[in-house]
């Protein structure tokens, strides 16, 4: 299978046919054993300076891809090409080296700064530990430097997390990771657990930082419509699969797969006279187990337009039409 | 609106009967006067809650909206008495429920309104049930204390209430444990639960923050199907606006403790009138409009309730600020004096500017 690809632009990243699968049960406890295909056949590239949006419900495997191409869960099986070469085959020292340039920004500010750590410090550590700027008082330059780039001040170096409210800490989190120079920063759900009226300031802070320093995300939230507002691309994922990708424009306003159509659907919009006129397609029941995942197309159990031959044949992720690809047989 | 029980309700009577008036009744189902509810911490007195007042009629349903710490949940706590003492207390104001001040009740008379008459339904069902016991248990216990059930009429009643929202197989369902459960149907036992005793009022925290945006349009249109089918009442509290816009006939929107924009739902969406709920609805991107280029947030940070700055507490994030915002407080006052939205229906501001914020947008640039 090819792998989906967009635009004409460098690619930075390549993930081929990435697979991810966590035994479960056994053990202590005894339980049945069985196997949670958590990633199952992922392919996508992000192309240098583009963002790739990844969608889907809890439990999709979109934070797991993430996992993987950050090599803190070792892929099952796959291959993912950064800078041209393909970390599941990377030594330790080779993997350090490629970390610097693989960045990643948490949901939660909250659980992932050290609270006995001061700001400075929790920004000014990889510095030293990768020994990108080397003297304590370089080091504070480039702190107070990093600071100011992500929108805070000088003297916030010296306070601690807990000191400081959810968007200021999200900016620390950003800072960190800007400290490293990295060329791909995922970015795992970073402004969910945020406030409203603080979520688009960190998505502004974002789309700067990337004009600014030509940064590449991969961007990794259940939010639908900040997804179509920071992405350039868009791939939905369900039950390990991807089952829907296009650039923005096509996968919004013209989408091909039935779940992607159902999400778009579920949607509330800010608009009371607009939803007392919309006609909303609510799905049936819920995501079956990644434990046990339906024969055929995973998503035939909820579909409203599945065929008998749903339930058998597995769709490929196929190039529907250039650039728009969907996995579903009636596309 | 005359009110009939779930078990004489049919499959056949899922379609809607004529929707509880919008204009509210004289005498409102549940009145909350001047309410302030404090909380005493180390860093200071943080008034959560700093006197404010609304009321939802029977049958309706009133949104609370506003972000984290702005006070909507501790008003729901507050309703049913339930704010963790000592730290915190209600210092002032009258909670009336059909004419009773809950407030001045005792603590007997308030565990009988409790579930039985105003019922509750939080955000993460998981921390809200008691994992060691079955659905059926925690189910029949209201039903049995409420209203009086033998143990094995109180169980049909479950079964029924389980496929009433919608869960298969509901005996088998009532010897299972929450864990059991997923967190869509952990929802939907929860709402069964807040309906149980056919509560008039279901305060509703949240209910959908925790779910997956497809489960979230299957549960919220089952709370609408529902209150429309049973005429209960609904507050709910969210954050989120297109939620608001799709389930609310009135909102009151909260910033800081305090309740500074009022309305129907549709003027507080085509008409906003204080400058926080412009800027909220300005700065979601929205699947229904063209992409912008750059999003329009709300400068600044959420204030700290224990230091609040004198006169408007959102000023200091304004961009229509004026003098007179950091000195004086601007109470909730009528929007158009003379226009159609008169009554209980009529659209307040807490702001100084509200008359010329519609101007100001225009010359800024503003969408629509």
């Amino acid at each position: 299978m090819s792998t989906p690809r967009g635009g004409t632009s460098e690619v930075l990243l390549e993930v081929r046919n990435l697979v991810k699968h966590f035994e479960v049960g056994g053990g202590l406890f005894g339980g049945r054993r069985g196997v949670v295909r958590a990633v199952d056949g992922v392919s996508f590239s992000i192309g240098r300076g583009e963002t790739l949006g990844l969608v889907g419900e809890s439990g999709c495997g979109k934070t797991t891809t993430g996992r993987c191409i950050l090599q803190l869960e070792a892929p099952t099986s796959g291959e993912i090409f950064f800078e041209g070469r393909d970390l599941t085959k990377l030594g330790p020292d080779g993997l350090r080296a490629v970390r610097r340039r693989l960045q990643v920004i948490f949901q939660d500010p909250y659980s992932s700064l050290n609270p006995r750590m001061t700001v400075g410090d929790i920004i000014a550590e990889p510095l030293g530990v990768h020994g990108i700027v080397r003297g304590a008082g370089a080091r504070r330059d480039r702190v107070r430097d990093l600071l100011r780039k992500v929108g805070l001040l000088p003297q916030h170096a010296a306070r601690y997390p807990h000191q400081m409210s959810g968007g200021q800490r999200q900016r620390v989190g950003i800072a960190r990771a800007l400290a490293m120079e990295p060329a791909l920063i995922v970015c795992d759900e970073p402004v969910s657990a945020l406030d409203v009226s603080i979520q688009a300031q960190i998505i502004n802070l974002l789309e700067d930082l990337q004009a600014d320093l030509g940064l590449t995300y991969l961007f990794i939230a259940h939010d639908l419509a900040v997804v179509r507002h920071i992405s350039d691309r868009v791939a939905v994922m369900y039950l390990g699969k991807i089952v829907e990708l296009a650039d923005r424009k096509t996968l919004y306003d013209d989408p091909l797969h039935p779940y992607t159509r159902a999400l778009l659907s579920a949607v509330p919009i800010p608009d009371p006279e607009l939803e007392a006129r919309r006609e909303h397609l609510v799905l049936r029941g819920e995501v079956p187990s990644p434990l046990n995942p339906p024969a055929g197309c995973v998503f035939h159990p909820r579909c409203p337009i599945a065929e008998d031959r749903c339930r058998s044949v597995v769709p490929e992720l196929r190039e529907v039409k250039p650039g728009h690809w969907a996995a579903c047989l009636l596309a | 609106m005359p009110r009939t029980t779930l078990l004489e309700q049919g499959p056949g009577l899922l379609a809607d009967p004529p929707r509880a008036t919008l204009s509210r009744a004289v005498d409102a189902l549940l009145d909350v006067v001047d309410l302030q509810t404090h909380f005493v911490t180390r860093g200071g007195v943080v008034r959560a809650v700093d006197g404010v007042s609304w009321d939802v009629a029977e049958g309706e349903t009133v949104a609370l909206v506003g972000e984290s710490g702005c006070g909507k949940s501790v008003s729901a706590l507050s309703i049913m008495r339930l704010v963790a003492a000592p730290a915190g207390r209600i210092v002032g104001g009258r909670v009336v429920f059909k004419g009773r001040d809950l407030l001045s009740l005792d603590e007997d008379a308030m565990r009988r309104v409790r579930g039985r008459e105003i019922a509750m339904i939080f955000q993460e069902p998981m921390t809200s049930l008691n994992p060691v016991l079955t659905i059926g248990r925690q189910m029949t216990e209201g039903l049995e204390t409420h209203l009086g059930m033998t143990p094995t009429a109180a169980r049909t009643r479950a079964a029924e209430l389980l496929s009433m929202v919608g869960i298969p197989d509901p005996a088998r369902r009532l010897v299972q444990y929450p864990h059991q459960f997923s967190g869509g149907m952990r929802q939907r036992m929860m709402i069964a639960m807040a309906l149980a005793c056919e509560p008039s009022l279901v305060l509703a925290d949240e209910p959908t923050t925790a779910l997956d945006v497809t489960i979230q349009a299957q549960i919220l249109e089952l709370m609408k199907s529902l209150s429309r089918r049973l005429g209960v009442a609904m507050l709910m509290i969210t954050h989120n606006l297109g939620v608001v816009a799709r389930y609310a006939d009135r909102v009151n929107v909260m910033y800081a403790g305090k309740i500074i924009e009022r309305g129907t739902a549709r003027e507080i969406y085509a008409n906003p009138r204080h400058p926080y709920t412009l800027g909220l609805l300005r700065s979601v991107p929205r699947l229904d409009e063209p992409r912008r280029a750059r999003l329009d947030p709300i400068e600044g940070q959420p204030p700290d309730l224990s230091r609040l700055p004198g006169g408007c507490s959102f000023a200091p994030r304004c961009a229509f600020r004026i003098e007179r915002c950091a000195v004086e407080t601007p109470p909730l006052r009528p929007i158009g004096a003379a226009g159609p939205s008169q009554g209980e229906d009529k659209h307040v501001s807490a702001c100084w500017e509200a008359e010329h914020l519609n101007a100001a947008r225009a010359a800024a640039g503003g969408r629509r």
